[in-house]
């Protein structure tokens, strides 16, 4: 291994290293702020190591990881979010369970394998980064171990996840027989020599592949999981699912699927429309009847994937691809954000009740007049989500339009618009619950330190970057176009 | 520059009138007061600008200013605001309405003035930015923002049913919206195809030469979205109960601007960008406007409650504004503008009148008025004059409309005049009866009303005299559009006769 390919994955190295003392500090001198603080300044550096690998992109280290523009905007947005997971966190947890500091350096983990998974450019390294990501999430949710729903949340999670790791892996071993290779860009020479009964197994193992992939995604018909787990797990955690997990996820199969040439093949592209298609009507239409705030967002969650499954489809059709790349990168930009910002807010209500997290609408009641602030970060979010302009999720459904238009995807962009149009009712209802005129209990929240300056960074973030989004999208051109 | 600055002084006077509830809560109207005075106040010295000639398509058009600024240079999106005579008539009115709004309101909100104020300055801003944006991905930037602060404006002060109404205005603006966002978008790769880069400036994108096949569902898209929001019939569910329930100063808003800003859109996008494709749907869309004009009529005049009945008045003169437009006479759009801002300052009078009943009354149902001209007398002297107004009495404003999109129209199609004139006459039915029923015949209770005061004269006076002017003197108001008009004229000719020709 060169100096080059060392520094290429010091971030990685750096990381785990982090983990390793901050298990001895744990082991040695248990306290709260000293691990948080750890894990903040492990987040930093890993981040800061990026820096000099910029120079060296692209660069490969061994068979298994590719260090690209691509890998480095994700891995970005990874820590951003883990940043702010790690800030919203500390403030949920710092009163409640006697031993959280275990919690943080699973965090870690977690956002390790998912900066592996991005990264990765071979089957081996995606199900390491998978399961690394996936294993320290089931603990994650289960946490508190004194929920019922908590409890119920992790186990459909494990269980879930783990039959979708397994068709994940079969489908590899599928393509492997045939190819003899597992990694992604082999593929691509091969799949394309490839007939009969070589075909079949290429679609059949892409197939078994994206099912995995659609569990993780939560993309319907594979999306029952979603509004349970949302529900049931603490708000961080389910903020980092949302976000990191998703969004990693969703990089590498991008990656995979264009950079072995599977997605080109027209039955899988096909079964794409079909399931983006069915998740943004699901997940708008399902949400409509809804009472509970964190199942709303679990609904909304999925007919977002399904938005930028638009992007994805683009990226498969002919002159589709470098636009598609750029504007799956903007909506997960926008949705990262987004998302984090919304799960802040209701981390911040939740703090108040120990035993249940703040789900139903009628916690957030006449919020707009008793805890304005707040009330205006998550009116921002919830436009964001909907897609209205001044917000960062504006641009990026414009950017979702804007791949579909250039392959001509007319169903699917009609499906957004319908989809976008039932979303509002969902999240109009909330905005409405907030400015209702109650003396409810809402006055008795108090907006703590860190959590409160991470959803008023991320509220920041999500303004400026909606109504001047050139920076990010200067920033994705220079690293992925 | 003037233009940022004009946008900016609303956005920013937004704010602080949220900020200065804080410190007192009469505060944020004094400051709204400021807002929109200041505004007016960097708008007089456009009056007497110079226009410059700017080639648009086959044509040059004549532009008092254009500002234009880099925004997301990727997509070729710029900062691009203009200003003719049309948007500063539209934004005048706009600056107008938005004072008469803010006095009607001026002692009704006492919840949280602070957002009240706020979401009256950042319509205000929208609408403003609308009439000036001439980059398309702008407008629809400005489009939907002037939607969120109107949204909050009804779900949060509205009357018994907000919920509902909000959510239905909020929807029927949005979706069609959303159609016209993919219309833009298509439009402008389609561009990109023909010209090499992305562009989403107006004056590049006049005049191309695109598909028949495709320029006809991309002006659908425009068309639908502006329709909704003028509206036009059958898209115009959302709006008798939006005004119903909304604030009296929303329901200035609405009826005041937000609806213009449809039409506006129909005459600056719709039809300069795709004149072929419009005028193949310009029979149906004058037909629209018709049955719009006669419907309207008649739902009014079978309307209980007062504000839907002045809404329902406004679906039937909005007709006449869309006849008019896709008439595409010099004389129907001269008149159309002209219905616009007399329709504007009436409707807005008439809704006025509308939340001081509600608000002395606690009712808006006409059966439980009558005979109020005892009570408040100066309120029905004023009452009588804008409903004589709004039934198009020769003399006032919307007389001229009225009257120059029909004999406009004549000259295109027989029929469709024909029909739209019927609706003058159930106007005059629906009108006089509504007037009989609030404000004569014998008292049907004993009440000590409080007449109107000093604030509210003051204000109805100032747009009986625009009414008044506009009747008997329109000729500036027409001298300030004309060069605007006869550009967008030259852009496609008199259409309907090559569209026969071609037959």
């Amino acid at each position: 291994m060169s100096d080059q390919q060392l520094v290429a994955i010091l971030p990685h190295i750096l990381l785990s290293a982090l983990i390793l003392i901050q298990m001895m500090v744990i082991a040695f001198a248990r306290n709260l702020v000293t691990t948080v603080v750890i894990s903040i300044i492990a987040l930093v550096l890993t981040g800061l190591a990026f820096i000099p690998v910029h120079s060296l992109i692209p660069i490969v280290v061994t068979p298994l990881i590719v260090l690209d523009g691509y890998a480095i905007f994700y891995s970005g947005l990874i820590l951003m979010s883990a940043t702010a997971v790690t800030l919203m966190a500390y403030d949920y947890f710092k009163d409640r369970e006697e031993r959280q500091d275990e919690f943080f350096m699973l965090l870690l983990l977690a956002t390790l394998g998912a900066l592996i998974l991005v990264c990765s450019s071979h089957f081996a390294s995606l199900i390491l980064g998978l399961e690394l990501l996936g294993v320290s999430l089931y603990t994650m949710i289960s946490y508190p171990r004194k929920g019922l729903l908590t409890l119920e949340a992790a186990l459909k999670y494990l269980i879930l996840s783990g039959v979708s790791s397994t068709f994940i892996l079969f489908g590899a071993a599928l393509i492997y027989a045939i190819s003899g290779s597992l990694g992604f860009a082999e593929l691509a020479t091969i799949g394309s020599a490839e007939n009969g009964t070589g075909e079949l197994f290429l679609t059949a193992g892409s197939a078994l592949i994206f099912g995995g992939i659609m569990f993780k995604l939560s993309l319907t018909p594979f999306h029952m999981w979603t509004p349970d787990v949302y529900e049931g797990a603490p708000a961080p955690v389910t903020a980092f699912v949302a976000t990191v997990s998703k969004g990693a996820i969703f990089a590498i199969s991008l990656r995979l699927f264009t950079s072995s040439g599977l997605i080109e093949t027209s039955s899988i592209l096909t079964g794409l429309s079909i399931v983006a298609i069915l998740s943004m009507l699901a997940g708008n239409l399902l949400a409509l009847k809804q009472d509970n705030v964190k199942r709303i967002l679990a609904y909304s969650s999925i007919a977002h994937l399904g938005y930028l499954m638009v992007a994805f489809i683009a990226a498969g059709m002919v002159g589709g691809k470098v636009l598609a790349f750029e504007a799956s990168s903007y909506f997960l930009f926008a949705y990262f954000i987004t998302t984090l910002g919304a799960f802040g807010v209701v981390t911040i209500v939740s703090l108040r009740d120990h035993e249940k997290d703040a789900g139903d609408i009628s916690n957030y009641e006449g919020l707009f007049w008793h805890r304005p602030l707040l009330a205006i970060m998550f009116t921002l979010t919830l436009l964001s989500l909907a897609g209205i302009p001044l917000t960062v999720g504006f641009i990026g459904k414009f950017y979702i339009f804007t791949a579909g238009v250039t392959t001509t995807l007319w169903l699917l962009l009609l499906t957004v618009i319908a989809g976008s149009g039932i979303g509002l009712f969902y999240y109009l209802r909330i905005i409405f619950a907030m400015t209702k005129r109650t003396d409810a209990s809402v006055s008795e929240i108090e907006i703590p330190l860190a959590g409160g300056c991470a959803v008023a960074a991320i509220s920041a973030a999500m303004l400026l970057f909606g109504i001047y989004p050139a920076p990010v999208i200067n920033l994705i051109n220079n690293l992925i176009a | 520059m003037q233009l940022v600055a004009l946008i900016s002084v609303l956005f920013i006077g937004g704010l602080v009138a949220w900020l200065a509830e804080r410190r007192n809560h009469d505060w944020p109207k004094w400051v709204s007061l400021i807002t929109i005075l200041l505004s007016a106040l960097l708008m007089i010295p456009l009056f007497s600008l110079e226009p410059t000639s700017v080639p648009l398509g086959a044509a040059t058009s004549q532009w008092l200013l254009v500002y234009e600024a880099p925004w997301i240079p990727r997509f070729g999106i710029s900062f691009l605001l203009g200003m003719d005579g049309l948007s500063l008539l539209m934004v005048a009115l706009t600056l107008f309405l938005g004072l008469v709004a803010l006095a009607s309101s001026w002692n009704e909100i006492d919840h949280q003035p602070g957002f009240f104020q706020f979401n009256l300055m950042w319509t205000l801003a929208g609408v403003t930015g609308v009439f000036v944006a001439l980059d398309l991905f702008l407008f629809f930037f400005f489009w939907e923002v002037m939607l969120i602060p109107m949204y909050f404006l009804i779900a949060i002060w509205g009357h018994e049913n907000k919920a509902y109404a909000s959510m239905k205005f909020f929807l029927f603006t949005q979706i069609s919206g959303l159609f016209m966002l993919l219309s833009i978008l298509a439009f402008v790769f389609a561009a990109a195809d023909l010209t090499g880069n992305f562009t989403f400036n107006y004056f590049d994108l006049v005049g191309l030469n695109l598909d028949p096949d495709l320029a006809w569902w991309l002006m659908l898209g425009f068309f639908v979205a502006f329709v909704v929001k003028l509206p036009g019939f059958p898209f115009h569910t959302w709006l008798p109960d939006a005004h119903t329930q909304a604030p009296t100063a929303a329901s200035v808003l609405l009826a005041g601007i937000l609806l213009k800003t449809g039409a506006y859109g129909l005459i600056r996008f719709t039809v300069p960008l795709f004149p072929e494709a419009a005028m193949e749907i310009a029979q149906v869309a004058m037909l629209l406007g018709a049955i719009g004009v006669v419907y309207g009529a008649i739902m009014a005049f079978a309307q209980d409650d007062f504000k839907r009945l002045v809404a329902y008045s406004s679906v039937s003169h909005m007709g006449f504004v869309l006849i008019g437009i896709f008439a595409w006479r010099e004389l129907t759009l001269q008149g159309s503008v002209m219905q616009m801002v007399a329709h504007g300052l009436s409707t807005a009078a008439l809704f006025m009148i509308a939340g001081a009943l509600q608000h002395r009354l606690h009712t808006r149902d006409v059966s439980e008025m009558g005979g109020l001209w005892k009570d408040m007398p100066r309120m029905g002297a004023i009452a009588m004059f804008f409903i004589i107004a709004s039934l198009g009495m020769p003399g006032l404003g919307n007389f001229v409309g009225e009257f120059m999109i029909l004999m406009g129209t004549f000259q295109v199609n027989v029929p469709i005049t024909v029909f739209a004139s019927l609706g003058l006459i159930v106007a005059a039915v629906y009108s006089l009866v509504a007037m009989q029923r609030v404000f004569q015949g014998a008292p049907t209770a004993d009440r000590n009303l409080q007449d109107f005061d000093l604030r509210e004269v003051a204000t109805m006076v100032l747009m009986m005299l625009g009414l008044v002017y506009l009747g008997v003197h329109p000729q500036p108001v027409f001298d300030m559009v004309e060069p605007a008009l006869t550009s967008l004229y030259q852009l496609t000719g008199p259409m309907h006769e090559w569209v026969g020709a071609a037959r």
